[in-house]
């Protein structure tokens, strides 16, 4: 009798621990399921990172920055810090909040820590722009392509002129 | 050399049915210049009733055509519709930012004329809180310094390509039809001008040239399709077709690739993994004038969020 409680324990344990794999394996392909994207929109001459950041500590302490990058204003999440998303061991790299380490081709997955549902509209080609084609492989843009990420905000821009009324045709 | 032959080519069925129709058949004919593309494309048949060689043949004659008129080689398809597709367009309207990229992409593109404009894609300005989807008194002519302005919200109009369109009813001569993917089309060397199909569009969408279009040859996009972008005649209407000539090989629209905001979208309406699909099945869609029954397959919605 108790051999069969024990089985039986055992079988839902196996079953547990194997769905349990199961999902983690599903996340983890989530997580790097490949998109196509363009080459990030670096600045000229800034990548990779680890030019000027090799055998430079890493210093995590907040602070304003007076060297370099001082054109970065974070006012996106204010009160973040650069290595909320970058990598302080390897600055070639982004790093999200789970310690798992993305490539910047792959950076939707860090954007996608917070915006969830745009993430999942991105996916679907909601979200964002796509071209290529419609029956066929996608270009999909990276978040960075128009949102400057430390100010993601849209900036305004000029439009296109207006339809000439019939009045001022000649 | 020149205006001889685009007299002669201008003179089609067209102008001989408007001389017939007075009586005069016998002046509309120039017996004596009369060259073999005119009386060609004068016994061209309706472009439905031609088989494939006859086809093959009207396209190498208007391919001629187009090149002593434009000094450049010009390539006119004839992609059939693909088995199985229904396209189906969307635009989030939260994103939208008014910039009329999506405009002037259009225009090269399809080869619209530059003078006098023709657009085939209108943006609409609406003021925030009021009343709106009143397309009659919408503002298109707005022009600020930067888009998007806080208290505006924009909505930008094309064919809808109508289900069930009323210009296809319209028209005496059956010039226009929607083809199986539901691009309603226009046949510009059978269309005769008499815009009665402009009239029984609801959207506004159809467009007439008054005069012969006019765009410099390097400005022409050598890449057309009979039914979609290939250089017009002066007389004819003509209207957005999704990019006939790229959708039918795969491509999005030029619109969809035009816009910076990503607000516009594109695809088979039949495959449930299209990005139309899954805004209809994810998002409140509308659609324009719903109560015309005109079935629009022009899918408007706002997604939430930034
Ligand atoms: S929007 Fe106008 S032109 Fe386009 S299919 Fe409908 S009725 Fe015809
Ligand atoms: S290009 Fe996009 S954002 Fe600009 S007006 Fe057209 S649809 Fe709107």
């Amino acid at each position: 009798m108790n051999r069969y409680i024990v089985s039986a324990a055992g079988t839902v344990f196996f079953l547990f621990f194997f769905f349990h794999l199961h999902q983690a394996e599903a996340l983890e392909q989530e997580v790097h399921k490949k998109f196509l994207v363009p080459p990030p929109p670096f600045s000229q001459g800034i990548f990779p990172c680890s030019q000027c950041h090799q055998g430079m500590p890493a210093n995590k302490a907040p602070r304003k920055l007076e060297m370099m990058h001082q054109d970065i204003a974070l006012h996106h999440m204010p009160g973040g810090w650069c290595f909320d998303c970058h990598n302080p061991d390897n600055r070639d790299t982004l790093r999200l909040a789970n310690g798992k380490i993305v490539k910047f081709s792959e950076s939707y997955n860090l954007c996608g820590q917070c915006h969830g549902t745009i993430l999942r509209e991105w996916k679907a080609g909601l979200h964002g722009k796509r071209t290529g084609m419609w029956n066929g492989e996608k270009q999909y843009l990276l978040c960075v392509h128009c949102h400057w990420p430390h100010d993601p905000e849209f900036k305004p821009i000029t439009p296109l002129p207006p339809p000439v009324k019939p009045s001022d045709i000649k | 050399m020149e205006q001889n032959d685009n007299k002669n080519s201008g003179l089609n069925r067209r102008k001989f049915l408007q001389g017939a129709a007075l009586g005069l058949a016998g002046m509309a004919l120039p017996l004596d210049r009369a060259d073999a593309s005119f009386w060609e494309s004068f016994f061209q048949k309706h472009f439905r009733e031609m088989n494939d060689a006859e086809i093959k043949k009207v396209l190498s004659r208007l391919e001629k055509e187009c090149e002593i008129k434009y000094k450049k080689a010009v390539k006119i398809g004839n992609e059939k519709a693909m088995p199985g597709v229904m396209f189906g367009y969307g635009l989030d309207l939260s994103r939208c930012i008014g910039c009329r990229r999506c405009v002037y992409g259009c225009v090269d593109e399809n080869n619209q004329s530059l003078d006098p404009q023709i657009h085939w894609i209108t943006v609409l300005r609406f003021k925030k809180g009021e009343k709106w989807v009143d397309l009659e008194n919408a503002e298109k002519y707005y022009n600020p310094d930067k888009v998007p302005q806080d208290d505006y919200f924009y909505m930008p109009v094309q064919c809808q390509q109508c289900e069930n369109p009323p210009c296809v009813r319209a028209c005496p001569t059956q010039a226009t039809w929607k083809d199986p993917d539901g691009i309603v089309v226009i046949d510009y060397n059978w269309c005769i001008g008499c815009r009665y199909c402009m009239a029984a569009c609801p959207y506004g969408a159809r467009r007439f040239n008054w005069t012969e279009p006019n765009r410099p040859a390097e400005k022409i996009n050598p890449n057309t399709h009979y039914l979609g972008n290939r250089p017009r005649y002066k007389g004819v209407v003509e209207k957005c077709t999704f990019c006939i000539q790229r959708s039918r090989n795969g491509r999005y629209p030029a619109c969809v690739e035009a816009c910076p905001v990503g607000a516009r979208k594109f695809g088979n309406l039949l495959d449930p993994e299209s990005e139309i699909r899954y805004a209809i099945k994810h998002k409140r869609v509308f659609r324009l004038k719903e109560d015309l029954n005109t079935n629009p397959k022009f899918y408007y919605f706002f997604a939430y969020g930034k």
